[in-house]
């Protein structure tokens, strides 16, 4: 399997994961160790960064992974563009996870307030990576104010739906110059392994391990899914038909 | 165009009698319906849907998990003053009860403030009850100001207001409002509150709207239990959350459900619910609404906490007091009504880590307040 490189960072592991509901700090820590993930998104809203004895930081600060945080909570760009700066501060790192959704019940994202953000956010020295609809054209005019990653979703988030998004997904892949990560309605590792092979470069994951029966076992499920499906996309997936393909009567004539 | 125009459309009587009159096969539809509607929810609190308890409390927890994790809120109430101008029925806060009357001063506050900070809470809702003179907006400007660089998340349960004065609070860093309905039953509640500003119905029905336009991020809703049948009030409370969530699509929304608890002077409860028909309510309001937040207080027992964690509740409050000033001073005196989770935080925490929870303290910030 080849290795993902997203602004300048190579990654070993192409599935990135969250820190939420989880049952406990604990069980998130082993969780993430078991997925063998080298970017973890933390939600701001969920830590207190004047105190690094935050129980869940004290879980995350690990040499494991790079922490993402996100602006999960934030409904406008001017909210998601403090948040970062917040984060940058507090915790060290330009990388963002842009999340703007002002609808609280599906948590759908703002495309329009998302796009401005993520502009100002590349000019003020951020690595933006934004949280999108599976929205093609979106993708590129994200591309085009410098989004180091695209994050389309491939269903509601927690939704656990899957890949409901599958041909706006397959355009965004086709057409994108930078990474694409499918993030959020991802509920089983074979939703993971169909997003590898469709060619995304990473998926991020969350929900379906946080709240499976096992956690640390469906973390490893997930590994071992990611990685099947990138090997497939690379090794190179033959074509499918409906109908047998036999040599055509309506050639046979050149033959005569 | 408010709530009060929806509402008008509705009749008590009309309500009630539809959802007596619910069918088992109703409750099966409602059950097997990828999105519940209205009129399921009214099958599913109807004493039709009592056979299918069971079935609705596994939905209600496969929908609670999966959209809030293994998760529970935790918050705290702060009662700021028990003053009130009001007559109401059921309060131990009533004009004409002759308990001693008390609002904090800033000292007051801030030894509660201290107190629940111990405790490990980030989220605090402010509580009074309603006396526009001494506790209005100067009040409550004067308190945010002082209790905000304290808390991630304030909310705040008081008098009905005007939508410019919840503008300026949320300026303050006011996060939340809970503003229970009471009783949607029209001329019941004029029985209820017979004095005050509080006896204008229409006033407090459109307080939601006036909260949304505002733009506050999140409101309570709810209704009094014991005032009058739960199910139809239920079901009014319900055509409530669906109207403000189309209109005020970027709020967020939760539920409470307080069952009357006795009180200094209060009338006993015209409407008894049993712990089973409280379990059928939070089970159908889940199926109703995966992704509303609904909320328990201190009022019910710890056999009953303990066990409705697993069914659709995803925040608690724990180690309360109903009386001003009651956190930093132990006597229990002045208090609003009587509580039955005495239990303290850091106990409720534990419990809920042996069910298998992550207790949040913290779930905000304040940097999303602007």
């Amino acid at each position: 399997m080849t290795s993902l490189i997203i602004a300048g960072k190579t990654f070993h592991s192409r599935l990135f994961t969250g820190t939420g509901k989880f049952s406990s700090p604990a069980v998130m820590e082993a969780a993430l160790r078991a997925s063998g993930t080298e970017l973890v998104t933390v939600a701001l809203k969920r830590v207190d960064l004047q105190h690094q004895s935050d129980p869940l930081l004290q879980h995350l600060h690990q040499d494991n992974w790079d922490l993402l945080p996100n602006t999960s909570g934030a409904r406008t760009a001017a909210e998601a563009v403090f948040a970062a700066q917040l984060a940058r501060e507090a915790l060290g790192t330009n990388w963002i996870k842009l999340e703007i959704h002002p609808d609280p019940k599906y948590l759908l994202p703002d495309p329009i307030e998302t796009l401005k953000a993520a502009e100002e956010l590349v000019k003020q020295g951020f690595v933006v990576l934004p949280y999108i609809h599976a929205d093609p054209v979106l993708c590129k005019r994200l591309e085009e104010v410098g989004a180091a990653a695209v994050m389309p979703l491939g269903s509601p988030i927690g939704s656990n739906k899957g890949l409901r998004t599958i041909d706006f997904l397959s355009i965004i892949i086709e057409q994108s110059q930078v990474p694409v990560v499918v993030d959020a309605g991802i509920g089983s590792p074979s939703d993971a392994a169909k997003a590898m092979e469709l060619g995304a470069d990473a998926v991020l994951v969350n929900t379906a391990i946080a709240v499976a029966r096992e956690p640390v076992r469906m973390a490893q499920a997930f590994a071992q899914a990611v990685t099947a499906g990138r090997e497939a996309f690379e090794a190179g997936l033959g074509s499918s038909s409906h109908q047998a393909v036999g040599s055509s009567p309506l050639l046979a004539f050149l033959d005569l | 165009m408010s709530f009060k125009d929806v509402f008008q459309a509705y009749n008590w009587a009309d309500v009630s009698a539809a959802i007596y009159q619910k069918t088992a096969a109703d409750v099966e539809r409602a059950l097997g319906a990828s999105t519940v509607t209205l009129d399921d929810f009214a099958a599913l609190l109807s004493p039709a849907a009592v056979p299918y308890l069971g079935q609705m409390a596994a939905l209600s927890q496969r929908l609670t998990r999966q959209r809030f994790g293994n998760t529970m809120q935790l918050y705290i109430p702060l009662y700021l003053s028990n003053e009130c101008q009001n007559i109401c029925t059921y309060c131990g806060f009533s004009l004409d009860n002759h308990l001693q009357r008390k609002t904090l001063d800033d000292g007051e506050i801030l030894r509660e403030v201290a107190v629940i900070k111990k405790m490990g809470y980030d989220h605090v809702l402010l509580v009074t009850g309603e006396a526009q003179q001494r506790v209005g907006m100067d009040y409550f400007r004067h308190a945010l100001e002082l209790i905000r660089p304290h808390f991630a998340n304030i909310s705040m349960e008081v008098q009905p207001m005007d939508e410019e004065d919840y503008r300026q609070l949320q300026a303050l860093g006011l996060h939340a409002v809970l503003v229970y309905q009471e009783t949607y039953h029209q001329d019941d509640y004029k029985k209820h509150h017979p004095r005050g500003r509080k006896s204008n119905f229409d006033y407090r029905l459109e307080t939601p709207d006036r909260i949304g336009r505002a733009g506050i991020h999140k409101m309570g809703l709810g209704v009094l239990i014991g005032l009058e049948d739960w199910r139809t009030d239920s079901f009014f409370t319900a055509l409530h959350l669906q109207y403000l969530e189309r209109r005020y699509w970027q709020t967020r929304y939760s539920i409470s459900f307080p069952r009357l608890r006795p009180c200094a002077g209060g009338l006993p409860p015209k409407v008894e619910m049993s712990d089973r028909e409280l379990v059928q309510l939070i089970c159908a309001y889940r199926l109703f609404s995966p992704t509303v937040e609904l909320s328990l207080s201190t009022r019910e027992t710890p056999h009953f906490r303990d066990h409705v964690v697993q069914l659709g509740i995803t925040a608690l409050s724990a180690g309360s007091r109903t009386n001003p000033g009651g956190y930093a001073n132990a006597e229990a005196s002045l208090e609003q009504f009587e509580i039955s989770d005495e239990r303290a935080p850091a106990t409720i925490a534990d419990m809920l880590q042996r069910q298998g929870f992550e207790p949040v303290w913290k779930d905000w910030d304040a940097v999303y307040d602007r």
